[in-house]
């Protein structure tokens, strides 16, 4: 349902940036474009459409695409600010300081993935090195990891979702050290982390992981180790601020040198106070209290 | 003035009857032209019988066996389900109801099938995915079963109400010359009745079968969506439609893993086209009786 909703919302915004950039100098008196990550899409159009009803001579656009798509419009100078999961990578900046892009960084909130389990499972603390093992199916029995002996239902989100490829990419590839490794096959697809909920709550073999906003008195969130000597954080999001908790990521928007005129007023209308409780509106971690 | 008349509304009439022509080849033709560029690129058996479908991975990989292998295993099991009690219902509703219990019947069973298939999703996953959990003793109740049950539900409106239109019109001289040479009414129905109305009874099969096979929402939201190929039906299955469903909200317009969702389209389609075709052989062939 969020998806679909996600999706509307981009294609209205989409039909609506098409149909305004005709008459754009007309009626505004500036158009930004925001592009990138699809997993905070959400949050920037809440920003945006907050931010244009304050200010409503400025229009902004954001569309979706992946972190990767935000990049690489920024460097082709096809968008004025672009939002990403994750930093910058190397040869991304190189090609930008070969186009005469200098991309400035601004973290503007976290995120933070909590891995669920049923309330009657007595498992409560894994780390991720276990967690990958289960995911991958390599740990198919509770047991092994210290709870009762049943079989572990492993329940993951839609391939296409950000959660998922993020999820794949911190616990399951360990940030690139063991690139390719999948999902196990037998990893049931749930169409929302709703769903994933659901399902954990009432089935003692469930094991799921959800955006931290999804947490609930009817499920339990585990504690996660980056390996056994370090300590096993529990995810809040004072952890996810602190950065102990090892399933986070911030959350960041890129401009092409220092901000000026409406980026710049936009840029410091997401960290205020205002901009930051959007941030936990739409179940993200805001980066200061 | 009258004459010219009728030739207006006969145009009209002539051209709404052409739109649903029209309308199938424009379907038909754009499903084409996406999936046909993606057999060019990927190759049509590599996609037919590949077993791993991670769409969105480096590289990736588009088999849709375990997705065909479950939309058939879901299907197939609705059917066990339903054929045997749509046919029931219908011969009840027909030969051995008294009026008052048939009519009531008769418009609870229409009643059923005016049931959005999102609600009966729905109530399939709060009351029978636990239920066939428990019952079975499995690991989770998201299984192709719990899919099939559901899915029954859909089918047997279909079902019923095709097939007691077919038993109905099997002559009444049938009956009574059964009945006039001594047979009982249950050899009457066996042998009589139901031999009559079977290429009817057979299309209406068909036609719940294109019903089931063609259902998305329900089947995404019960029968867990892993895309392996199921051992049994107590195994949760990933259907074409859900694949489709799932995925289609976030990839992007015109990429491979686009154009391979228009190619599951196209399999789906063709798929369904056989069934309804079988079904008008055979109702055809009543006809022609």
């Amino acid at each position: 349902m969020k998806k679909l909703v996600t999706f509307l919302i981009l294609a209205t915004v989409l039909f609506c940036s098409c149909a305004k950039s005709q008459n754009a100098s007309g009626r505004y008196a500036a158009s930004i474009q925001i592009k990138g990550s699809d997993t905070i899409v959400n949050l920037i159009q809440v920003w945006a459409e907050k931010f244009v009803a304050q200010y409503p001579m400025y229009n902004i656009g954001v569309t979706g695409g992946g972190s990767g798509t935000g990049f690489a419009s920024l460097i082709n100078k096809t968008c004025d600010i672009a939002m990403s999961s994750r930093r910058i990578e190397k040869k991304e900046k190189l090609l930008a300081k070969s186009n005469n892009i200098e991309p400035v960084e601004f973290k503007v909130g976290l995120d933070g993935l909590a891995v669920l389990v049923n309330k009657n499972n007595p498992v409560d603390k894994l780390t991720l090195v276990q967690l990958r093992d289960i995911f991958m199916a390599k740990i198919t029995n509770w047991k092994e990891v210290g709870g009762e002996d049943r079989k572990i239902v492993i329940l993951s989100r839609e391939s296409n979702s950000g959660t998922h490829m993020f999820f794949k990419e911190r616990v399951l590839r360990q940030n690139g050290e063991s690139a390719g490794d999948e999902f196990s096959v037998h990893s049931l697809m749930m169409p929302s982390s709703q769903s994933i909920c659901d399902e954990v709550c009432q089935n003692p073999n469930a094991l799921g992981y959800v955006g931290m906003g999804f947490l609930n008195d009817k499920v339990k969130a585990i504690s996660v180790a980056i390996d056994e000597s370090s300590g096993y954080v529990y995810p809040t999001s004072e952890n996810v601020m602190n950065g102990t908790y090892p399933i986070s990521r911030p959350l960041y928007l890129y401009t092409n040198g220092n901000p000026n005129g409406i980026v710049e007023m936009f840029i410091e209308y997401t960290l205020s106070d205002t901009g930051q409780e959007v941030v936990v509106e739409t179940d993200f971690v805001p980066i200061k209290r | 003035m009258r004459k010219s008349l009728d030739t207006i509304i006969e145009t009209i009439i002539f051209i709404c009857g052409m739109l649903s022509i029209v309308f199938v080849v424009l379907i038909f033709g754009f499903l084409f032209k996406e999936g046909f560029a993606f057999f060019k690129d990927f190759g049509v058996s590599k996609f037919i019988t590949g077993q791993f479908w991670y769409p969105s991975s480096e590289p990736a990989s588009f088999g849709i066996l375990s997705l065909i292998l479950g939309s058939i295993l879901v299907t197939v099991g609705a059917c066990l389900i339903a054929v045997p009690i749509g046919i029931m219902t219908a011969l009840f509703i027909s030969e051995i109801a008294p009026k008052g219990v048939r009519d009531v019947l008769k418009s609870l069973v229409e009643l059923m099938a005016a049931i959005p298939s999102i609600v009966i999703g729905f109530v399939g996953m709060v009351t029978v995915v636990p239920l066939v959990k428990n019952i079975f003793n499995l690991s989770t109740g998201l299984t192709a079963f719990a899919g099939a049950i559901m899915l029954a539900f859909m089918a047997i409106p279909t079902i019923v109400t095709i097939s007691e239109d077919a038993i109905r019109s099997v002559p009444w001289q049938y009956r009574e010359g059964a009945l006039a040479l001594g047979a009982t009414k249950w050899q009457t129905i066996r042998r009589i009745v139901l031999k009559a109305a079977m290429p009817g009874i057979i299309a209406a099969i068909m036609l719940g079968i294109g019903r089931v096979i063609g259902e998305t929402m329900a089947v995404m939201m019960i029968t867990g969506n892993a895309a392996h190929i199921p051992h049994s039906i107590f195994d949760p299955v990933r259907t074409m439609t859900a694949t489709i469903a799932a995925e289609m909200g976030e990839t992007v317009r015109g990429g491979m893993h686009y154009r391979s969702l228009f190619a599951i389209g196209l399999v789906l389609f063709i798929i369904t086209f056989i069934v309804n075709f079988t079904a008008d052989l055979f109702l055809g062939k009543k006809k022609n009786r």
